[in-house]
């Protein structure tokens, strides 16, 4: 009988084993999985979310009178949702998409927004998807500077995996040639409008060192591998029936579907991984069923974390043994710790009072980009590092109508025609890494499914604080340069997580002492374990990061096949 | 008092033309228990939409183009604050409801429904005035509760102009637009787009 026993377990065991495991399935673990299968891997990739199929996406095609609440949350879901509902993400028409506060409620020591998806595909299905590379200035800055550890690769290190992966994703932009924002494989760029053209051409006409472009976004200005074009209806965050801009659904997953090689298994919540102190490897991950509650394990030669920066910091520092009391691969204690988001929310807007008799046509999913121009080539700033500028012209609408007086035949008549030009911009601006800014396991606090939250320790300090004054005083001055009229400043305030650009607990280093993954995104301690999602990043650079986690990815998902084919892990 | 009767009385006061500060009452009574004064607020009888209706078709009226009444902008308008508004908001709204109607029976004997266009008009654009000064007023008061010309304005304009009346009759309304033109130019009668 104990024979019979040991014949099942194997069989399971067997059932359960891949060759590799990818941990998430947003963009970077969408990425994973393709390369992966597609070096012919046998994949296994989780997510806890549930599954939402490509081209199943319930409100994408409704008008506006279809959805009963026009987009607002219901009072319900302000209350179950307390964390999601303080900003716009969160709204009727992705509510599906969102995963529920109450089930896993986190403590903020200070506020934090984590924006935490539930489905299949992860926040790759709601990105701002703004797509712009590093340069080797944000690689060189932490070194230079002095500010926290110097990143162990340069621009020529990502460059061709840049090159590489805006290929298959499809980026549309324009290139500008300038060193701080290297230009990459684009698609041909969106069009501006008349007052966006106005205003780059006076930018680069009064402000040496400074242009406006068009933003690099990861939607289609025409088809490519069978996805189609933008259609720009500028709904993209309800899910893109045409496959229009990059998501796992729509790139990714068929991509590693096709080799035949991927297993998805969707409300999957990875507890942790198996650490094998004899082979110094992991051999699995714990896996807690969803609905079941049934604890999994699950085995493989390679694993990828790819569960989101607050996902992967969660996995990693619980996953504890005799070796990793503090968390896997948590030597340096550096384990999320120097948890980084962009800040925002802060610029000017204005109004134009030319081109009356211009107007444009479709909703472009998109806006202007100016790219980073303080402290470049040397610092003579108040703070160090910089920002750059998102943003667009448009003419008012019938929401204008809510501001001004009147009630009434003519009022109603007034809202009909488009309203004034009016141009309004914010900057996302650099936050440096602060060790004190830190996630730590909450063991007091348990989730629904009895496992510890996550505790969120992080602020933006004085150097982000000085920046802000910049970016609302360079933007202000931009547009009265171009000739517009009631400029105004504006900081909204700007919360770490706001931005959903989290990143830096689990960086990429040097050294060992000091950093938790090295230049290939491998865990120094644990080789065959690597993390490609933002909680890699040893700085934060002032561009929307998503690109540079697919780039990223792609390069260690080589390297990790080249070492097993070599038997280093 | 049980919850039909409670209902009633909501029913004869805002449609009415006697103004009781009924709500006011039913607030802060001792006659009615939590669950009735919930009822209360959470029902919009026939006549409180009907009210609302006739305020949102005096903001929007009828044109060339449809107005708020016939793109149903009291249901809409139900709906949010039914649903989307907390309980306090709710509450606010209802009193605001009912010293709007108070205050249309003591300028002109008579409650907003049974007005006619002109002096509709007339009574808005007062109680948008007083709306302007009462925000003046409050603007360093953040518990102060919004006035209600302000809310209802605001939704008005939201369900009319996101309603398929007010989408495309109204405003030009492109479901999926295939293309993307930054400049052109305005040709005569064009209208704004709806999205």
């Amino acid at each position: 009988m104990a024979g019979l026993e040991v014949n099942l377990n194997l069989k399971a065991k067997q059932q359960n084993t891949y060759d590799a495991i990818v941990v998430g399935s947003g963009v970077s673990g969408g990425w994973a999985a393709k390369e992966l299968c597609e070096k012919g891997l046998k994949v296994l990739m989780l997510d806890r979310g549930w599954d939402l199929k490509h081209g199943n996406y319930e409100t994408a095609f409704k008008h506006p009178w279809e959805t009963k609440y026009r987009g607002r949350i219901t009072d319900k879901q302000r209350q179950s949702h307390p964390f999601l509902s303080r900003d716009y993400p969160y709204n009727e028409h992705n509510e599906k998409y969102w995963f529920n506060d109450e089930d896993a409620p986190y403590t903020e020591t200070k506020r934090f927004d984590w924006y935490r998806p539930n489905i299949v595909g992860g926040k790759s299905i709601m990105w701002g998807r703004q797509s712009y590379r590093l340069s080797e200035m944000d690689l060189e800055a932490n070194a230079k500077e002095g500010v926290g550890i110097d990143w162990p690769i340069r621009y020529k290190d990502l460059a061709p995996w840049y090159d590489y992966v805006e290929t298959f994703a499809g980026i549309s932009g324009q290139k500008e040639g300038l060193p701080q924002l290297p230009d990459g494989q684009f698609l041909p760029p969106m069009e501006m409008n008349c007052l966006e053209k106005h205003v780059a051409a006076k930018i680069k006409e009064n402000f040496k060192g400074r242009i406006m472009t068009i933003g690099r976004v990861a939607n289609l200005t025409q088809s490519i591998n069978g996805r189609g074009a933008c259609q720009y209806r500028n709904l993209c965050s309800r899910g893109c029936s045409y496959g229009a801009y990059f998501s796992t659904q729509s790139a990714t997953l068929p991509a590693a579907m096709k080799t035949g090689n991927l297993t998805v298994r969707p409300l999957s919540i990875v507890n942790s991984v198996i650490y094998d102190d004899k082979t110094q490897k992991a051999t699995g991950v714990k896996v807690i069923d969803v609905d079941s509650k049934e604890m999994i394990e699950f085995y493989a030669k390679i694993i990828f974390l790819n569960g989101s920066t607050m996902g992967t910091s969660f996995v990693m520092l619980n996953s504890i043994s005799e070796r990793f009391p503090n968390g896997l691969g948590n030597d340096s204690d550096q384990l999320g710790r120097n948890l980084m988001d962009h800040h925002f929310r802060c610029g000017a807007s204005g109004k134009f009072d030319g081109f009356q008799d211009q107007y444009y046509f479709g909703r472009r999913a998109n806006g202007i980009y100016i790219p980073r121009f303080r402290n470049i080539g040397k610092n003579d700033r108040e703070y160090i590092r910089g920002f750059g500028y998102q943003g667009g012209a448009s003419r008012t609408g019938w929401q204008r109508g809510i501001a001004e007086m009147g009630v009434g035949k003519d009022f109603k008549e007034s809202l009909l025609e488009p309203g004034d030009w009016t141009f309004g911009m914010t900057g996302f601006g650099e936050c440096l890494p602060y060790q004190e800014n830190r996630v730590t396991l909450n063991k007091e606090k348990l989730d629904k499914w009895g496992q510890p939250t996550l505790t969120i320790d992080c602020e933006f300090k004085e150097n982000e604080a000085k920046m802000r004054k910049d970016m609302m005083n360079d933007a202000a001055e931009m547009l009265e340069a171009a000739g517009l009229k009631d400029v105004k400043t504006y900081d909204n305030g700007s919360y770490p997580g706001m931005a959903i650009h989290e990143m830096g607990t689990a960086r990429m280093g040097k050294d060992s002492k000091t950093s938790v993954l090295n230049s290939f995104n491998q865990v120094w301690s644990v080789k065959n374990v690597f993390v490609t999602d933002g909680a890699c990043m040893t700085s934060a650079g002032c561009q929307n990061p998503s690109l540079t986690y697919m780039a990223l990815t792609a390069r260690a998902c080589d390297f990790a096949v080249k070492e097993l084919k070599k038997g280093n892990i | 008092m049980n919850r039909r009767d409670a209902l009633m009385r909501v029913s004869t006061m805002m449609g009415g033309t006697l103004a009781a500060p009924w709500l006011t009452s039913v607030l802060s009574g001792c006659s009615n228990t939590a669950e009735e004064k919930q009822a209360i607020l959470e029902s919009f009888t026939p006549e409180v939409k009907n009210l609302i209706a006739e305020i949102a078709d005096t903001i929007i009226p009828t044109t060339s183009t449809p107005g708020a009444k016939e793109a149903k902008v009291q249901d809409f308008i139900a709906d949010i604050i039914a649903d989307c508004f907390n309980e306090k908001d709710r509450k606010d709204f209802f009193m605001g409801l009912n010293e709007f109607q108070k205050k249309c029976n003591e300028a002109n004997q008579k409650g907003f429904e049974q007005l006619d266009e002109k002096q509709r008009v007339d009574f808005l654009t007062k109680t948008e005035q007083e709306a302007k000064e009462y925000k003046e007023k409050n603007k360093d008061n953040k518990e102060a509760p919004p006035h209600v010309f302000g809310t209802l304005k605001s939704l008005t304009l939201t369900g009319y102009f996101t309603s398929e009346a007010g989408a495309t009759k109204a405003l030009a309304y492109v479901h999926i637009p295939g293309k993307y033109v930054g400049c052109m130019p305005l040709e005569k009668g064009q209208k704004a787009w709806a999205t």
